[in-house]
């Protein structure tokens, strides 16, 4: 429990002349539930991207689950897992069908798959609706799939981008429970948002304001190096310096 | 592996699932034939033809005689003048008129010259040039008859269509079609199915699990390849069974040849897919970058010797233009490897170049 889940030293990345993260530094330990914070286009999405492996760093370096994504990038998809902003589950499969495929591709055993599936349909109330299309199961069900999915192979850190958009409050609240329950179980979650009330749920935020990080810390350790009352201030104060009172 | 065939399985999940999609594949390739087959037939029948014959004697009756009972020709009429062919030409009415001189009895037996006129409508510069052969055979035939026997020599050219002796227009099209249709299946299938899960995020998912992009798209078009080898089939037989088109050459050869021009097709989609962002781009570039070329600078439907040299020197990067070589001499002429290896080596390359380019495209989308 010593070594942090993730590390991150400087990680840079360039598109052309425009800098989309700047050399940012942080680490997450492990069973943490850290928030990635910043308004569209501040570079969350593009280190996230760095982080699993899919985007190489123009400089710095990055570990996630022991292993550096410059020169492991096979061994550290393996140790994670990821859900997209975009729903990414197959509309015209079954939900058992969804969780063997993805069970197969992270080469989850058949008889853990089995017993996985199982877990996953009681734990999201979902046992009656197995064989269904994915397609026709309500979307607050899917998007808690998709994240079961995610962990089905048991990842040391799971990467969530904006998992909540579009879901109506209850579905969200649902969400940060298992979320919750997850860390509890030893499992580090990466999570980007914009919803600033979900940030109070992180155990630590870091606020991402033109691909630098301009705050980093627990939410009250952030309020406070800042400042201000709420994060809704101290988004504001950060994004738009000299426009917040 | 494990994974891989999950993969599989998941694809021709997909496939099976759409059933509107899965009908219009199976049923492509039949309905294409038989329309093809009924439809576009160059071969011209019923011919309304005009004999103009200011002397009737034996020798042209005899003449009368042979274009009636033709399967080719209709006998509209027999009249002594062209006063009024111009009128019925337009009106269609006619489309042929043969226009003999005076007293052809009498020039036969002195074996003088006899100068016919041959008058076809030619609005329609392929069906009029096939008319022109019909009407000039038949001419051909009786004045040898007619011309009594010990008269001077002559040459005559007795010419024997090889291949295809009574030139039915269903042995050109076919080979063409099995072409079109594998081209249609493979390439704007792949290239639609690859697109799709990059709209819908669930090619992000795939690349940020350790299956790697080679396995998605090998898993991605085996199911592609069953369907596009049963394509082949449904071409084949219903083009035997309806048309009676022969196989004179190796049915192994046939399908394994059809194997290679999947893998061609299939690279051409996976190549369309890396470039296009989405679904509708990819149908797009499918159906103008693969479908056009295919139909027109391949042989199918314009001889290649008839076009412009730019275009003709276009149609050699057109894999469907190799494809038909080989499968018209396998098919017609009973061709083997022997004969076929340049145009086999040719697809052979241009397959291998272009799954070259589209897994080096595949690996740069990883960034």
């Amino acid at each position: 429990m010593s070594e942090p889940a993730i590390t991150a030293r400087d990680l840079t990345r360039r598109f052309g002349s425009f800098t989309a993260v700047n050399a940012i530094t942080f680490e997450v330990e492990q069973g943490e539930v850290f928030g990635f914070l910043g308004a569209n286009g501040a570079g969350k999405t593009t280190a996230m991207r760095m982080l699993i492996g899919v985007l190489q760093p123009t400089s710095g370096s990055a570990t996630v689950a022991g292993f550096d994504i410059k020169t492991q990038p096979e061994r550290v998809r393996r140790r994670i897992g990821y859900m997209s902003q975009k729903f990414s589950l197959y509309e015209d499969l079954t939900v058992r069908e969804n969780i063997t495929l993805y069970g197969g591709i992270y080469g989850v055993s058949n008889q853990d798959i089995a017993t996985r599936t199982g877990e996953i349909l009681t734990r999201i109330g979902l046992e009656h609706a197995g064989n269904e299309l994915v397609r026709d199961i309500p979307l607050g069900w899917k998007q808690q799939l998709a994240f079961s999915v995610a962990l089905l192979h048991r990842p040391g850190v799971v990467f969530l981008d904006e998992p909540t958009s579009g879901v109506d409050p209850i579905t969200r609240r649902r969400f940060w429970e298992l979320i919750y329950e997850t860390a509890a179980q030893g499992t580090t979650v990466l999570i980007t948002t914009h919803y600033l009330d979900e940030a109070e749920y992180c155990r630590r935020i870091s606020i991402m304001v033109d691909g630098a990080i301009a705050a980093m810390g627990t939410p009250t350790e952030v309020r406070q190096a800042v400042g201000a009352a709420t994060l809704d201030d101290v988004f504001l104060k950060l994004t738009r310096p000299g426009a917040a009172a | 592996m494990r994974a891989f065939l999950g993969f599989v399985r998941k694809e021709t999940l997909h496939l099976l699932r759409d059933r509107q999609t899965l009908a219009i594949l199976i049923l492509f390739p039949v309905v294409q034939v038989l329309i093809c087959g009924f439809a576009v037939r160059t071969d011209v029948e019923d011919i309304a033809i005009a004999i103009v014959d200011p002397t009737p004697d034996i020798a042209t009756n005899q003449l009368r005689e042979r274009v009636a009972t033709s399967d080719r020709f209709h006998l509209v009429e027999v009249v002594p003048g062209t006063q009024g062919l111009e009128l019925e030409f337009r009106r269609g009415t006619i489309r042929q008129a043969l226009v003999l001189p005076r007293d052809v009895e009498r020039k036969l037996g002195r074996g003088d010259s006899l100068p016919v006129q041959l008058l076809t409508d030619g609005s329609d510069p392929n069906t009029g040039g096939i008319m022109q052969g019909y009407a000039t055979a038949i001419l051909q035939r009786w004045y040898r008859d007619a011309v009594p026997a010990g008269g001077p020599l002559r040459i005559e050219a007795e010419t024997r269509l090889r291949y295809n002796p009574t030139l039915e227009s269903a042995y050109l099209f076919v080979p063409g079609l099995i072409a079109f249709v594998l081209t249609i299946m493979s390439a704007l299938m792949t290239a639609i199915s690859i697109t799709r899960e990059k709209e819908t995020g669930t090619m992000e998912m795939l690349l940020v699990s350790p299956i790697r992009p080679r396995a998605i798209v090998a898993g991605k078009v085996i199911p592609y390849i069953v369907l596009g080898f049963i394509g082949v089939v449904l071409v084949l037989v219903a083009a035997r069974t309806v048309f009676g088109v022969p196989l004179q050459g190796s049915l192994l050869l046939l399908l394994a040849e059809s194997g290679l021009y999947i893998l061609t097709a299939l690279a051409l989609g996976i190549v369309i897919s890396t470039r296009a962002p989405n679904q509708r781009a990819a149908m797009i570039a499918a159906l103008a970058g693969l479908m056009m070329p295919t139909l027109l600078l391949s042989g199918f439907i314009f001889p290649l010797d008839s076009l412009p040299w730019p275009l003709q020197w276009l149609s050699s990067v057109v894999p469907a233009r190799w494809f038909l070589t080989i499968v018209r001499g396998v098919m017609l002429k009973g061709a083997g490897l022997a004969t076929l290896w340049q145009e086999t080596l040719i697809l052979i390359g241009m397959t291998m170049f272009l799954l070259a380019m589209g897994s080096r495209k595949l690996a740069i989308r990883l960034e």
